[in-house]
């Protein structure tokens, strides 16, 4: 459980998302690495690019930050120390309620992160250089895939975990594994 | 019964073995079973082989192209202006082109030589000489843009040069003119003994790469032609060929081509090195420039430098010989060992090659049969190894490749002739299209050859491809040597008058090829690294823009309160960090050219308005969608009006 409750710390060393921007006339594809703390170039200067090819549809600048930019390190860093506590108390039901919190926390993030993108994808300048409509006639939006890979235009957007992920699932997994443990140990007690 | 079964299977083992060798085997075999076609082909989105560097002559510029396929990549400013980059026009390039005549803007580029480590080819920088205006200038291989170019005092004729020895110690320039020195007004018929031929060295900074003039050896007045570095056992020695040793000042073509030999000049330069350590030499008051281009900065600056130090030949004992050579020697090449030095008699029809250890012998046992002006003659048959009959006619430049294979162009017979070295037998010769000058084999001029190829630059065109009037460019024919005999391959044009060429295999460049400059690199004293500071300021007449550029709008992109008789420096900052996203800079009327600006670098276009109005800018370089829209208003006034600057940008 002890080690559960560290593996979300590698959210500090290693990035959470990444979005890719593949196009014919970029054979390195753009690419922008999302960490709990941080955006992140995947090749010098890919977010500066990004804002350029996106100021033609009308799309934001993606922020030097953002609160969440705040509010993430300081959750990851009271749930590792709520998770520490529980592994030392030692109860096997709490190491179940860790996991529960994670999860609720881990599906409030995709959620904020959703909303951010929609967001970015859809509340467009209305000066706009380029304005495009769906076959429907409502404005075209923008909004890379919260998951998988999406044609946009003449770029297609690729959006996958990251090795930050990885270990915040990990984590997440073990305290389910302790869990688990802790439960078929405690029966055993029981019987004996 | 075990053994059988051992027995078979390693049966069956041995004929898959040899059925697998059978099959690398055909494949091996390519050079008979596939085409020219195939050899040359690139498929579309494929890269070439090798880079080649190929000098434009009289265009004064370098291009570079890829081999095999025979496509030009680029053409690289160095002694000419440039009006497509605004080279020699921008501010920051200018003072590139200055000399101690003035500002020269255009030379005669001859002979381009990439930088060595141990003999073999390191692509940090390729080194080219301006032959009318004696001048040697350095290309930087990252940028692939001319970093430096430096004057030859007392040269005329910058022929013999620029190569390199083979851990780039030095940079040679040799003169073709024999001229007095210093320079004086004297009759022409007294040239015969009063006539210097300069020999001069730069010692090349082996981090920056930047040149310095170390010493100038003072020959006599012959004309000094074609110039290598000697290499393995014979590096040290710099051998150079020589013409018109009659010192004849008229009707050259007869006079100077009397004597049966020239010279090839062996010069000691490790020995001139230790005597110039020990305070040899004497300095010459001269004048001559040397200019610096600054990757930071994006600007050159031009400094000029007031005397050289020269040595007399005859002071500095054991440095230099004359190698006798028959029928005024043209190409000077030296094998990849070091050991052979090939003396092409340009009337003749021989190939003479002389033996370094036998030079070595003759210095040592005094074998001499002259002295010219002091300089011992060696005895030609002292150092002779041999010579190649060959029944061509007219041989000029030879490269090797790796397998002991020298390969000498023939003028007036218009053909390659591939030859053993130590043999001396000729092996394979092929025509080419017409009268060819160089050849080069990627490396060829190194201790390490590549030899796949070689390429023949050749001085006649005529029907080789669709007229375009009287004036054609040159032509050049690519040949695989990887087989015992040679194979024309293709056919191709160049720009300008391609005289030698340098290739080198892509990977030694490729990779560090630069991409952008850095913007937080950017330290040019009107650089505008942020919009916020952009501006205009006026200083007299004088007015300094500070103008940005990213897809797709300047800032600012209206101005007013300029008047007529006002200079204004548009200086400008591109603000992309892409990969080949330049953008251009073109005003009506500028009497210079245009800019391109690439990704993060600054360059200034001077512009004197002439008339009022509300006269228009744009980007001459289609870089997005919204290309067409990226342009500028400037309001000119009359020379009397009080409008005050202003700019602008989105605003209406
Ligand atoms: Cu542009």
């Amino acid at each position: 459980m002890i080690i559960a409750a560290l593996l979300p710390l590698c959210l500090f060393l290693f990035p959470l998302w990444k979005i890719t921007l593949e196009a014919p006339q970029y054979p390195t594809p753009l690419g922008m690495y999302i960490h709990i703390n941080d955006f992140s170039d995947a090749n010098p200067h890919d977010i500066k690019n990004i804002n350029i090819m996106n100021h033609y549809v009308g799309m934001k600048y993606i922020p030097e930050a953002i609160p969440e930019f705040k509010i993430f390190p300081a959750g990851i860093i009271i749930t590792t120390i709520l998770g520490l506590v529980v592994a030392f108390l030692g109860n096997y039901k709490w190491f179940l309620y860790w996991f529960i919190l994670m999860t609720v926390l881990s599906i409030a993030g995709l959620y904020d992160f959703y909303l951010w993108e929609h967001d970015y994808g859809h509340d467009l300048d209305p000066k706009a250089i380029m304005k495009f409509t769906n076959p429907d006639g409502s404005v075209m939006g923008f909004q890379p895939p919260l998951f998988g890979s999406k044609d946009i235009l003449n770029f297609t957007a690729h959006s996958y975990p990251q090795l930050g992920a990885f270990f915040l699932a990990l984590g997440m997994a073990l305290s389910m594994v302790a869990y688990v443990v802790g439960k078929k140990a405690r029966k055993l007690v029981l019987k004996s | 019964m075990k053994n059988l079964f051992k027995g078979l299977a390693t049966l069956v083992a041995s004929a898959t073995l040899i059925v697998g060798c059978n099959n690398t085997g055909s494949q091996g075999n390519g050079a008979l079973s596939s085409s020219a076609a195939e050899k040359v082909y690139v498929a579309p989105g494929e890269q070439d082989e090798f880079y080649a560097f190929l000098s434009g002559g009289y265009s004064g510029n370098l291009t570079v192209y890829g081999l095999p396929s025979g496509r030009m990549f680029k053409e690289i400013p160095v002694f000419s202006q440039f009006p497509t980059s605004g080279y020699g026009y921008s501010e920051e390039t200018k003072p590139l082109l200055n000399t101690s005549f003035g500002f020269v803007p255009w030379d005669d580029l001859h002979h381009p030589d990439i930088s060595q480590t141990n003999g073999e080819l390191d692509g940090r920088w390729v080194f080219v000489n301006g032959n009318n205006t004696p001048r040697i200038a350095r290309i930087d291989l990252s940028t692939f843009e001319t970093a430096e170019i430096i004057e030859v005092p007392n040269c005329a004729g910058n022929h013999s040069s620029s190569y390199v020895t083979e851990n780039t110690e030095y940079v040679v320039a040799g003169t073709r003119f024999a001229v007095p020195v210093p320079q004086r007004d004297m009759p022409i018929k007294d040239k015969k003994g009063n006539f210097k031929g300069a020999l001069t060295f730069y010692k090349v900074n082996p981090d920056s790469g930047r040149m310095n003039l170390a010493f100038q050896v003072l020959m006599p007045g012959f004309d000094y032609d074609k110039a290598h570095p000697g290499r393995g056992d014979s590096h040290g020695w710099f051998f150079f060929t020589t013409y018109n040793t009659e010192e004849a000042s008229t009707l050259m073509e007869v006079n100077a081509s009397q004597n049966d030999k020239d010279f090839i000049a062996a010069v000691n330069w490790q020995k001139i090195e230790e005597y110039v350590a020990n305070g040899g030499g004497t300095k010459m008051p001269t004048q001559y420039m040397h200019n610096v281009y600054d990757e930071e900065t994006h600007t050159a600056t031009s400094t000029t430098i007031n005397e050289v130090l020269t040595i007399d030949p005859t002071e500095v004992a054991g440095a230099i010989y004359f190698l006798p050579t028959p029928k005024s020697p043209h190409g000077c090449d030296v094998d990849p060992t070091g050991e052979y030095i090939v003396g092409s008699g340009k009337l003749s029809a021989d190939v003479t090659v002389h033996s370094f250890t036998k030079m070595m012998d003759a210095i040592e046992n005094e074998k001499f049969s002259a002295d010219a002006y002091g300089i011992p003659v060696l005895d030609f048959e002292a150092i002779n190894a041999g010579s190649v009959k060959s029944g061509g006619l007219g041989p000029l430049h030879t490269e090797f490749d790796a397998e002991g294979n020298a390969y000498t162009t023939f003028f007036i017979s218009s053909e390659v002739v591939k030859w053993k070295l130590g043999t001396w037998e000729v092996i394979d010769r092929k025509p080419t299209y017409y009268s060819v000058g160089h050849l080069m084999i990627p490396g060829g001029n190194s201790r390490k050859p590549f030899g796949k190829y070689v390429v023949a630059m050749n001085k006649i065109t005529k029907d080789r491809y669709l007229p375009t009037g009287p004036e054609l460019e040159h032509s050049a024919q690519l040949y695989d040597i990887s087989g015992d005999k040679m194979e024309l391959l293709s056919d191709f044009p160049t720009h300008g008058e391609p005289h030698y060429a340098a290739g080198c295999p892509a990977e030694l460049l490729a990779p560090k090829s630069k991409k952008i400059y850095k913007l937080e690199e950017n330290k040019h004293e009107y650089a505008t690294l942020s919009v916020a500071d952009t501006k205009v300021v006026r200083n007299g007449n004088e007015v300094h823009v500070y103008m940005a550029m990213i897809r797709s709008h300047f800032t600012p992109d209206n101005i007013e309160g300029i008047k007529v008789g006002d200079k204004v420096y548009f200086h400008i900052t591109n603000h992309e960090q892409d990969f080949d996203v330049p953008h251009g800079f073109a005003i009506i009327g500028a009497n210079n050219s245009e800019l391109l600006i690439m990704p993060g670098q600054t360059k200034t276009l001077t512009w004197e308005p002439k008339k009022p109005g509300v006269w228009p800018f744009y980007c001459t370089d289609f870089c997005s969608a919204l290309h067409q829209e990226m342009q500028g208003y400037v309001r000119v006034s009359p020379r009397d009006s009080n409008i005050e600057l202003s700019w602008s940008l989105g605003e209406d």
